[in-house]
């Protein structure tokens, strides 16, 4: 192909890799949230949403489950759980 | 919540450093901006052809040459009249940086065009296999410095990238890590306030190509910087500051990688890493007083 390819901007959207999460996959408790914002600015994948406390809630269609929100976490308020589980 | 210029859905391997530092970066520099891309690791998980994770106008040429088309989009945007409200960022990895771009990257700094350059560090050619580049560091298991009876991984010391770029004399050079993500969207606001040729060097933990776990991206790259592996230095018209330390043992850092594995029982390779990384802590003065 020559020639320039031009795509749509933001358009990977379509992607939903959420599929990709095998294992665990993040779960936010909302209670001793006090909005640091960590887990918004240290996701890879950009998912993460919220603007107050005990607000923040990641979007699983495309959270891959990596687990850094978890571990950045300074009040434990984000754990991990597996996949499965009916939370 | 303000949207993302760099959107969820793109094709990064779980727990990504490169594609964390990508979005500080961009959401820090804003919306009027253009992106040159290198190949790399980035521009193939980005931009899945047809789709694209960028909110800004982003161009791919080749593996070279992100400085020179960014130099030509800078003396485009010169000639309209519209240069002081765009910024113009080139990126790339570090192979693209400090091997197979460097001649195009030595002629922007040295053209002294208004980019900021920002080089991805995830220490190899993580994109096609995790073969050695001139930024992996000392005694790094890639799969083209093997480990093996007589060979203890990557037998040559990390390209001082940084100071190359210094010694250029342009006005800013910094390097940063995704273990101080604060400290990335400072410095980028810093050097886009600055006019000329900027060089930034963002450390970036890769998981498949250092073999951790993915959820160790940000402990990893804090362990990086807190041994004195990776300083966190910035020279502002050539006068230098740098992130003070309590310096911990190099071990810490190394254990938690399979690339260093080899590294654990080998008393005598771990004193010759713990002296590079002496070595840094004397020559940029990191140790907290």
């Amino acid at each position: 192909m020559f020639g320039p390819l031009i795509c749509k901007p933001g358009s990977s959207k379509n992607n939903k890799t959420g599929s990709w999460r095998v294992e665990v996959k993040p779960k936010f408790l909302q209670k001793n949230c006090i909005a640091c914002k960590m887990c918004l600015v240290i996701c890879p994948e950009a998912c993460i949403t919220g603007n107050e406390k005990n607000t923040y809630i990641c979007d699983y269609q495309y959270c891959k489950g990596c687990g850094n929100c978890a571990a950045i976490c300074p009040k434990q308020d984000i754990v991990m759980i597996k996949e499965d589980s009916k939370e | 919540m303000p949207e993302h210029l760099f959107t969820s859905g793109h094709t990064a391997c779980s727990g990504c450093g490169q594609s964390l530092a990508a979005r500080l970066v961009i959401d820090t520099a804003g919306p009027n901006t253009i992106v040159v891309n290198n190949t790399g690791c980035l521009e193939v998980f980005s931009t899945k052809y047809p789709e694209s994770a960028w909110q800004v106008p982003w161009v791919h040429s080749l593996f070279e040459n992100a400085a020179a088309v960014a130099s030509g989009v800078e003396a485009a945007l010169k000639y309209l009249g519209t240069k002081d409200t765009i910024n113009i960022i080139a990126q790339a990895g570090d192979g693209g940086t400090a091997d197979i771009g460097l001649q195009a990257l030595s002629g922007m700094l040295e053209r002294g065009h208004d980019i900021l350059y920002v080089c991805y560090d995830n220490e190899a050619y993580m994109n096609t296999g995790v073969q050695r580049s001139g930024l992996t560091p000392f005694d790094a298991n890639t799969t083209t410095s093997p480990i093996g009876n007589n060979s203890k991984g990557n037998p040559r010391p990390k390209k001082p990238l940084p100071e190359i770029a210094l010694a250029h004399g342009i006005p800013y050079v910094a390097t940063a890590s995704v273990g101080f993500p604060q400290d990335i969207q400072r410095k980028v606001k810093k050097a886009l306030s600055i006019k000329g040729p900027k060089y930034m060097q963002i450390h970036v933990p890769c998981p498949l190509g250092w073999r951790h776990e993915p959820q160790l991206t940000y402990a990893i790259a804090k362990l990086a910087v807190e041994t004195g592996l990776y300083p966190l230095v910035e020279f502002e018209n050539g006068v230098k500051s740098a992130r003070q330390i309590k310096p911990k043992p190099v071990e810490e850092y190394l254990k938690t990688q399979a690339r260093f594995k080899h590294l654990i029982n080998n008393p005598e390779e771990l004193k010759r890493v713990q002296a590079v990384a002496d070595s840094n802590i004397e020559r940029y003065n990191l140790k907290l007083q």
